[in-house]
């Protein structure tokens, strides 16, 4: 049998899933900055991509932006409605993506809400995701009940179709997301929408406890860690991954605003500056 | 031109001559298609459309209203107390009231269609909005929830949901555009002396989609003190359903009236939908009387051509939006799109799942009318029948003039009167300023 004839993807490891191995192997929890593509526009967007891989995210969360963001709050729909308006499309998104092959190799997930995949068609979407390079998606407002159609879709493409849990959700059903969740399970760190939040609830411990009782699958938290000190909160509570989207997406914004005729590079270097700052105290 | 086949797309055509069809289309829809079982299935499906769309955090709780919901319709405490509050707080029975003036105006020389408006606007409050309201402020009470948050549009919704909370001292945030709050000011005071907070949304398109939005990005936060009275038969699985049952006492009185007044079924329902609420709630106990045509009419706004409308079945394409899949209005990537229409009740670029579904399988007809063809269908209704009607309600009366012309003589219309225009006399005096001698 010749190479050309093995799946890419069947019996080898995800992208996701050997990050997460090495970084256990290293003791470390993983870096996870989230931004929105396009804000202000895609050429920041690259550069900032690569700014956050050198100042050491292991991996990134990629926003597509969309009109009608339910789960997110006001900094991240602010950040959204500026992509929009700079004329970001998915397919332009994948595009810019597919352009940093060879210089990327921080694994992207790409968060997407519903709409914009299923206009796209499911199938063609995941195609032209990991054509462009991306690891996994996450689908903010798709719960488990819905995932019956993306789930194999996106296996088929190698792709790791994250799923959440939320503090609400009650603990037999804690255990189902967590088998179905590929890659990661990510942990809402909070009752509400994306934002940042002063302080972390405390229960959050429990449920990274009990999320890492469930199985193999690494926990990362996201949903209101904005600051050094939580990032390291949530990595000695447990968690195999921090990610930090708000408080990176409102730096990079005042960067962006401070330099409106070339936002790229002072954008970049906020991005790289706020992320090294997150990196050192996770690995302090 | 012969019968309309069932289901079909009718459009307004001043030009076309008026068809005339001598007997009811015969509907082919599949029998099984109609069953209560099937409409929502047990996922909270119809057919394609319907589902739960929304953040994991919420699933909990859909799954609590939708037991809280089964087991309240099986509890006669529950019942009792909801039809006695429909009767001595609401008004109900509304009644089934025969537009004699416009059966005058619709007559041809060998007779016409006889119309009859099922009075909603004689509600408390003005419109069929509170029989959802009150059902779901006593579900929320039953839950032990305190805090009850909305969105609305027209400010219908809103006023009947700060109403029901003030009956039962449950504290009240109505999320409302800011370009709504604007067109509909008079509802906005409304609601705050019902000692309603009104929450100004400013996001996106300042209007219902946005106010929604930002309803449910509150019930995320707050989900587990707070019970969302969501206003249409719109949002994720069970709203559509719930607030379906809470109206369909429209329809099941109706089904009463029209044999108390000409002892048989309706031949033609007629109602407006945005959402989709006051239609479904007339339609429901008529679904599977497949002798029944069902009409909707939505806003064509501008004009379906010009792209400033809120046709959302006429020209949506398949998709989700509040936590459902359905018929939505938006652009080639998955943006949802901004609608447009002189009703704020009807500005929104959704529908209910269970309305896609009826077009898709044929079960229900669709148009729409025009901005301009509803205010001269609200002053003729004014004119002929003494009665302001909503400006949403107007689209539906609009319909009747393409309607009509096609109808056998003794043909029975029911019309869903479903709100009374006093909130929109500011805007009807601004498009119409000249003509009412001001």
């Amino acid at each position: 049998m010749s190479a050309d004839a093995i799946s890419p993807v069947a019996g080898t490891a995800t992208l996701i899933k050997r990050c997460f191995a090495r970084l256990k192997q290293e003791g470390r929890c993983a870096l996870m900055p989230f931004l929105v593509a396009g804000d202000p526009d895609l050429a920041t967007t690259r550069a900032s991509l690569l700014a956050l891989q050198g100042a050491g995210a292991d991996l990134i969360e990629l926003g597509i932006p969309y009109s009608d963001p339910l789960a997110d709050g006001p900094v991240i729909q602010a950040s959204a409605g500026r992509a929009l308006t700079s004329g970001t499309t998915p397919g332009r998104v994948l595009e810019m993506l597919a352009s940093l092959k060879g210089e990327l190799h921080t694994p992207v997930v790409l968060f997407t809400y519903s709409n914009p995949l299923l206009s796209r068609g499911m199938e063609r979407f995941c195609q032209e995701a990991a054509a462009a390079g991306a690891a996994g998606l996450v689908v903010p407002d798709l719960p488990l009940e819905e995932t019956a159609k993306l789930s194999p879709l996106a296996a088929a493409q190698g792709l790791d179709l994250v799923l959440l849990v939320a503090p609400t959700t009650p603990a037999e059903r804690m255990v189902r997301i967590a088998a179905a969740s590929c890659g990661f399970t990510y942990l809402v760190s909070v009752t509400g929408v994306t934002g940042t939040r002063t302080s972390l609830e405390g229960r959050v411990e429990g449920l990274v406890q009990q999320l890492k009782a469930m199985g193999p699958t690494p926990v990362a938290v996201g949903f209101g860690i904005a600051t050094a000190d939580q990032a390291r909160q949530v990595r000695d509570w447990g968690a195999d991954g921090a990610i930090v989207g708000s408080a990176l997406v409102k730096v990079m914004a005042a960067a962006a605003a401070a330099s409106p005729q070339e936002p790229a590079p002072a954008t970049a270097t906020a991005a790289a500056a706020f992320c090294a700052e997150l990196r050192a105290a996770l690995d302090h | 031109m012969g019968a309309l086949p069932p289901g079909c797309f009718l459009r307004w055509n001043p030009l076309a001559p008026p068809p005339v069809t001598s007997t009811i289309p015969a509907l082919t829809v599949d029998p099984a298609a109609l069953e209560p079982a099937v409409r929502p299935n047990a996922l909270g499906r119809f057919g394609q459309f319907g589902g739960q769309y929304v953040p994991e955090t919420l699933i909990p709780a859909l799954a609590e209203l939708e037991a809280a919901a089964a087991e309240a319709w099986q509890d006669p405490a529950f019942t009792e107390r909801l039809n006695h509050l429909l009767k001595h707080y609401v008004g109900r029975p509304t009644p089934l009231y025969e537009a004699e003036r416009l059966n005058e105006h619709y007559r041809r020389p060998e007779g016409g269609p006889r119309i009859w408006l099922k009075r909603e606007d004689l509600n408390h409050t003005g419109a069929h909005k509170i029989n959802n309201a009150l059902g779901q402020a006593l579900l929320a009470l039953r839950m032990g929830k305190k805090r009850i948050i909305a969105e609305t549009g027209a400010g219908q919704h809103g006023v009947a949901t700060a109403t029901v909370c003030a009956r039962f001292g449950l504290e009240c945030v109505i999320y409302m555009g800011a370009e709504d709050m604007r067109r509909q000011a008079l509802n906005v005071v409304r609601m705050r002396l019902l000692g309603a907070t009104v929450e100004p949304v400013t996001a996106g398109t300042a209007t219902l989609k946005d106010a929604t939005s930002e309803a449910i990005r509150d019930w995320v936060t707050n989900v587990e003190t707070t019970h969302y009275i969501l206003g249409s038969v719109a949002g994720p699985h069970p709203f559509p359903m719930l607030v379906r049952d809470f109206h369909a006492v429209i329809g099941v009185e109706t089904k009463r009236q029209c044999q108390e007044a000409f002892g048989r079924l309706p031949d033609v329902l007629v109602a407006c939908v945005g959402g989709g609420s006051n239609a479904m709630g007339l339609f429901h106990p008529f679904v599977q009387d497949t002798s029944v045509r069902l009409i909707g009419v939505e806003a064509a706004g501008d004009g379906v051509a010009t792209g400033r409308h809120a046709a959302t079945i006429t020209e949506g394409r398949v998709g989700v939006l509040h936590g459902a899949m359905s018929l939505l209005l938006q652009d080639g990537d998955g943006q949802v799109q901004e609608a447009h229409s002189i009703s704020a009740g009807l500005d929104y670029p959704g529908v209910g799942p269970e309305h896609s579904y009826f077009k898709e399988i044929g079960r229900a007809e669709y148009g729409a009318v025009t901005d301009s063809e509803a205010l001269a269908a609200l002053q003729l209704v004014c004119k002929l029948e003494g009665i302001i009607p909503a400006l949403e309600t107007a689209h539906a009366f609009a319909w009747l003039d393409s309607l009509c012309p096609t109808l056998a003589p003794g043909t029975e219309v029911v019309l869903n009167l479903s709100g009374r225009g006093d909130k929109d006399v500011n805007t009807v005096a601004d498009k119409l300023g000249d003509q009412l001698g001001r």
